[in-house]
């Protein structure tokens, strides 16, 4: 065969070859990095992540976190933090909270590389994790500036 | 006389009646009023992003708004007090017998400070003139837009008139194609506004902060490729003129927020 | 010099619970993105950002690239007693900024 196709069979060979381990998810080693490898809990509405389904642009999304506690020293929340599934980076912020907050809300305004999966994880002053992830979907801007 | 004859006169006098009754009530009765289907830009938002508009302490554009503020107090307060800005925004573009041609509030700004207080004029899309257009516009949140109606504009608008209908570009589109003809339909998965001056200077997503109108019709102008007019070209001006006309009576909502 | 907005209401009930709004402005330029000859702009953002009642830290923020620009955060805290509450922001190439607001508390 000539060059050219033997080059394109090697390309294409070379494609075919997986790596002898599946790679975690960058999203699965964020959290496991934030709670230390702790199981994180779902459902059971101990979170609650608010974001728009459809947002109007990916650079400005409004998000919420509640977690309803007490906030007393014995039962409250300690941390909070925001993931975003597909940006190049997971992590997109952590909250550090306290009995002197009262309420564990917050907010802030994340970016958004692309359509996918949104997840807050919250840790209990109790040692436990528990998550609740949305699905947010972006789309091109138009009339973009150059 | 015959009975036909009879109900033959009773019903040419019971036609001329309702004909004439009839001509009458339509002659008396005011025509259906014209319908305003004219629209926001802020109401084909998410209402998360309303929110950013609604609420003050949420719209990003009062990081700029407040140094405008600070502004307005050290140049412009010697003449201008911030209550007589309140319904300025409404009445610009407006004719500058000394240039002999239009200005937007931002034009006008700089005229100001070139004139007046004989220092320099801010550059075009700088922080400080958005800030203060910003804030002048401020003042005028929540009036109706009233365009002046000086002769001396009429040229100009019609340029602008003309303007929005003009296909621009390698796209060949023109502003009334996509936001007279298919304003409330879907463009890259957002909704087409009809495309109000209303809101400016506002703070749009896309670019992460405050902008003029001349920078979101420059935006516009190189989404369908074509070459943008030169910074504070008069067909901006024109064009500026014509859209604030065509939302006469719709109310200033500066500072907004756009995606 | 930065810039930033503190919403916070100036008098409260001890014990009372108040919504504080903090935003500034900043790029947060991700370190993704590539300059007009491809290369990439170097990342600079804003790292932390710290609330202190008085003397206390009450609230704490660690901030990655994918906050937006001009960072906006919200948050609760009980009100204690009458101090000067400051929000401090920090980040890449030496950037610090702080507002500072005076809470009467009664």
């Amino acid at each position: 065969m000539n060059p050219r196709r033997a080059l394109l069979v090697a390309g294409v060979g070379s494609l075919l070859i997986r790596p002898a381990r599946a790679t975690v998810p960058a999203l699965q080693q964020a959290v496991a990095a934030f709670t230390g490898g702790v199981p994180v809990g779902s459902g059971g509405q101990r979170v609650l992540l608010q974001i728009e389904p459809l947002v109007d642009n990916g650079n400005a999304v409004p998000v919420m976190v509640t977690v309803p506690s007490p906030m007393t020293a014995a039962d409250h929340v300690r941390r909070i933090a925001v993931f975003a599934e597909h940006n190049p980076q997971p992590e997109v912020i952590v909250f550090e909270l306290g009995p002197h907050n009262g309420r564990a809300q917050v907010g802030t305004r994340l970016r958004l590389a692309t359509s996918q999966q949104v997840l807050a994880v919250a840790q209990f002053s109790d040692g436990t994790f528990w998550q609740h992830a949305l699905d947010v979907v972006v789309t091109l801007a138009a009339c973009i500036e150059i | 006389m015959r009975l036909w004859l009879k109900l033959a006169a009773l019903a040419l006098l019971v036609c001329t009646a309702t004909a004439t009754a009839t001509a009458f009530t339509q002659q008396n009765t005011p025509p259906a009023a014209p319908v305003d289907n004219r629209r926001s830009g802020l109401l084909d938002m998410s209402p998360a992003t309303q929110a950013l508009q609604r609420d003050d302490t949420l719209n990003p554009a009062w990081l700029w708004l407040q140094d405008g503020e600070r502004t307005f107090a050290t140049d412009c307060a010697r003449c201008h007090s911030v209550a007589a800005m309140g319904g300025v925004a409404t009445r610009y573009p407006a004719f500058d017998a000394i240039l002999g041609k239009p200005v937007t509030l931002a034009g006008r700004i700089n005229q100001c400070r070139l004139r007046h207080l004989k220092t320099n004029a801010l550059p075009i899309e700088s922080a400080e003139l958005l800030g203060l257009e910003t804030f002048v516009a401020q003042q005028s949140r929540g009036l109706p837009i009233a365009p002046p109606a000086d002769p001396r504009l009429t040229p100009w608008r019609e340029q602008g008139r003309t303007l929005f209908a003009q296909r621009f570009g390698q796209l060949g589109l023109s502003c009334a194609q996509c936001h007279d003809q298919h304003a409330g339909g879907r463009l890259a998965g957002s909704t087409i506004p009809q495309g109000h001056p209303n809101a400016y200077p506002l703070y749009r997503l896309e670019w992460q902060g405050l902008g003029s109108l001349q920078r979101r019709l420059r935006n516009c102008m190189t989404g369908v490729r074509a070459e943008p007019f030169a910074d504070g070209a008069d067909e901006w001006t024109a064009l500026s003129l014509h859209l604030m006309q065509r939302a006469a009576g719709m109310a200033i909502e500066t500072p907004g927020v756009r995606p | 010099m930065g810039k930033g907005i503190v919403h916070l209401l100036r008098q409260a009930r001890r014990g009372q619970l108040l919504e504080v709004r903090a935003t500034t402005l900043h790029p947060m330029e991700t370190g993704q993105r590539l300059d007009s000859l491809g290369r990439p702009l170097a990342r600079d953002i804003v790292r932390r950002i710290e609330c202190r009642w008085g003397n206390d830290l009450v609230f704490a923020a660690d901030l990655f690239p994918a906050v937006a620009a001009n960072p906006y955060v919200s948050f609760f805290v009980v009100a204690n007693t009458s101090a000067v509450v400051t929000v401090r922001w920090r980040g890449d190439n030496g950037f610090e900024h702080q507002e500072a607001v005076s809470v009467e508390v009664l």
